[in-house]
């Protein structure tokens, strides 16, 4: 055989492997236990609040679907974290793990290819996830004759998949460290409490022990993404953070209408600033 | 084809290769040969830049630390095991393989045909042999026809019939023409499977050699376990002593110290002394 030159290619991230890598990530969730677990947890839960919980209970100033969305906010807050996040955390630790890292990238594919393929497809399971569980809830409210509102349900629905995929992006930076899949998981619960229990309480706990002034008590709460969520999914639906008490009060004086596309825009960071540095570490990161 | 030079691979302070050299010319075949932990496979990691190296490997021209994707492009990956995507078939595996390297799915069947795997393309990956595995793995590298081929272990985990099968195999692409790399640790293969040997031993090349001079090169030795038919267990003891060789009396046999390319000259020298053997076995 004479001897082989080769030609250089572009090392640059090519959206077509970017897709094909994704495109498999959709299968395996689709066909992993574990997602059909939460996506039938989720659709559950928000069918049972959209049919049994509420059309009994007394919110008198929401209408419906606000009735219904905010139940679903309370719902997503706890379900949906720790779903973005064990799915992220057994990502790439998973396939390291499993050899099958070291078999994708044995191919002309590059981390960064990798890397968006993988966080690309789980975050189109995670949207099958979110969207189904609030198309499902908006369905049954639909048909029992709710229809104010709808725009805010659409908000909250498009907030709880940028927190699901803001804790994918957290999940898979644990990833990227964790020696196993295992470890990624531990560590994947452990973030998921503090970011959704010590989070929340520790903002409370700081408010009623210090002299924190009311913009401090604030940035305090949108500093965890999961309170960031929760603030922005209320101000959709209500337009009011009296939840926060003079915190709240003082984010609508100060911010007025302006309120909810900051709180949005907020939560839309969360959703980037996690997946980037896992990127970061992944492509600038070790041996696989 | 492929130059290597002063390549070290450190974890944290542990050096697993140390100041490693090679040349391997285009349609050469050559091993990477030693014990678990000599570093091997991680030569092997190198070559596919799934670990950071310092020196240099220079494929077909081009840095493979700078042109990891030109490079990879070139080469056919076969893993030591499968043992991922157990719930993809054999195709889905092989056509998302033959996406990345932006083949087309017909590939996937012609490639098929030549691993004879065509009659399991519906199989999920969990439910094959370790020997299909292999040829699953042998597939998904043969796709882009590469003219490069790294075989990491590529028996090891196999039965007699499944490695005899695998060697057919590798023989078939070896004569193809294509540069081959394979590691493995056992010795009888290298000699129908390459043309160099590259002994290593804790990260570092021992010896650089034909496969057939490698025993003599390094003093390899095996343990050959000797059954005699009709109990002649001490007259074998004697004949063997009297030839020279290094052997004792166990509860069973007789256990002979042979040079681990010619375990033969033992058993050569017991039928020529009329002693009948009724069975034995390789020790290491």
């Amino acid at each position: 055989m004479t001897a082989v030159h080769l030609e250089a290619v572009s090392e640059r991230a090519q959206p077509s492997l970017v897709a094909a890598i994704a495109k498999k990530e959709i299968a395996e969730a689709f066909r992993s236990k574990w997602f059909w677990m939460w996506t039938v947890a989720f659709a559950g839960l928000a069918v049972f609040m959209a049919t049994v919980a509420l059309p009994g209970s007394q919110v008198a100033e929401f209408g419906s679907f606000g009735r219904t969305a905010a139940s679903l906010v309370a719902l997503a807050q706890i379900i949906v974290p720790l779903m973005g996040l064990t799915l992220g955390a057994s990502s790439i630790a998973g396939q390291r793990e499993s050899g099958a890292l070291r078999f994708l990238l044995s191919h002309p594919v590059s981390r960064s290819e990798a890397f968006l393929g993988t966080y690309a497809g789980l975050a189109a399971a995670l949207a099958a996830t979110v969207f189904g569980g609030f198309g499902l809830a908006g369905l049954i409210t639909v048909m029992q004759g709710g229809g104010a509102d709808a725009g805010s349900f659409v908000r909250i629905a498009v907030l709880s998949w940028l927190l699901a995929v803001s804790m994918l992006g957290f999940g898979m930076l644990v990833s990227t460290f964790a020696r196993t899949a295992s470890a990624a998981l531990g560590i994947a619960v452990f973030v998921w409490l503090l970011f959704t229990f010590v989070g929340d309480l520790g903002v409370m706990g700081s408010a009623l022990a210090t002299r924190v002034p009311t913009w401090g008590l604030l940035a305090t709460a949108v500093v965890n993404p999961v309170e960031a969520f929760r603030l922005a999914s209320l101000t959709a639906f209500s337009g009011s953070l009296d939840v926060l008490g003079p915190a709240g009060r003082y984010a609508v004086d100060t911010f007025g209408d302006q309120l909810g596309w900051m709180l949005f825009v907020t939560v839309g960071l969360w959703a980037a600033i996690p997946v980037v540095l896992a990127w970061f570490r992944f492509t600038r990161g070790g041996d696989v | 084809m492929i130059e290597i030079r002063s390549l070290t691979k450190r974890y944290g302070e542990v050096e697993v290769v140390s100041d490693f050299d090679l040349d391997v010319g285009p349609g050469e075949s050559v091993a990477l040969w030693g014990p678990n932990g000599a570093g091997k496979t991680t030569v092997v990691r190198c070559l596919l830049g799934l670990v950071t190296y310092e020196g240099s490997i220079t494929v077909g021209g081009l840095d493979a630390s700078e042109h990891g994707k030109a490079v990879r492009g070139a080469m056919g990956y076969v893993p030591q095991e499968l043992s991922f995507y157990d719930d993809m078939t054999v195709y889905e595996l092989l056509d998302y393989s033959a996406s990345l390297r932006f083949l087309p799915p017909e590939r996937v069947d012609e490639v098929c045909e030549i691993v004879q795997l065509d009659e399991h393309t519906a199989k999920r990956v969990r439910e094959l042999s370790g020997g299909l595995k292999q040829r699953l793995g042998i597939a998904s590298a043969l796709l882009p026809d590469p003219p490069i081929l790294l075989l990491d272990e590529p028996t090891s985990n196999l039965d007699a019939h499944a490695r005899e099968s695998a060697i057919t195999l590798l023989e078939g692409l070896r004569h193809e023409g294509r540069t081959l790399i394979i590691t493995s640790h056992h010795i009888e293969e290298m000699a129908m499977l390459v043309d160099r040997v590259v002994a290593m031993e804790e990260g570092r090349i021992q010896v650089i050699c034909g496969p057939s001079d490698l025993a003599d090169e390094l003093g390899l030795k095996a343990w050959l376990h000797v059954i005699m038919s009709n109990g002649d267990t001490s007259a074998a003891l004697d004949v063997l002593h009297g030839q020279g060789f290094t052997a004792r009396l166990n509860s069973r046999g007789v256990l002979v110290e042979v040079s681990a390319q010619g375990k033969g000259e033992a058993v050569a020298a017991l039928q020529n002394a009329g002693l009948s053997i009724r069975d034995l076995e390789v020790w290491r």
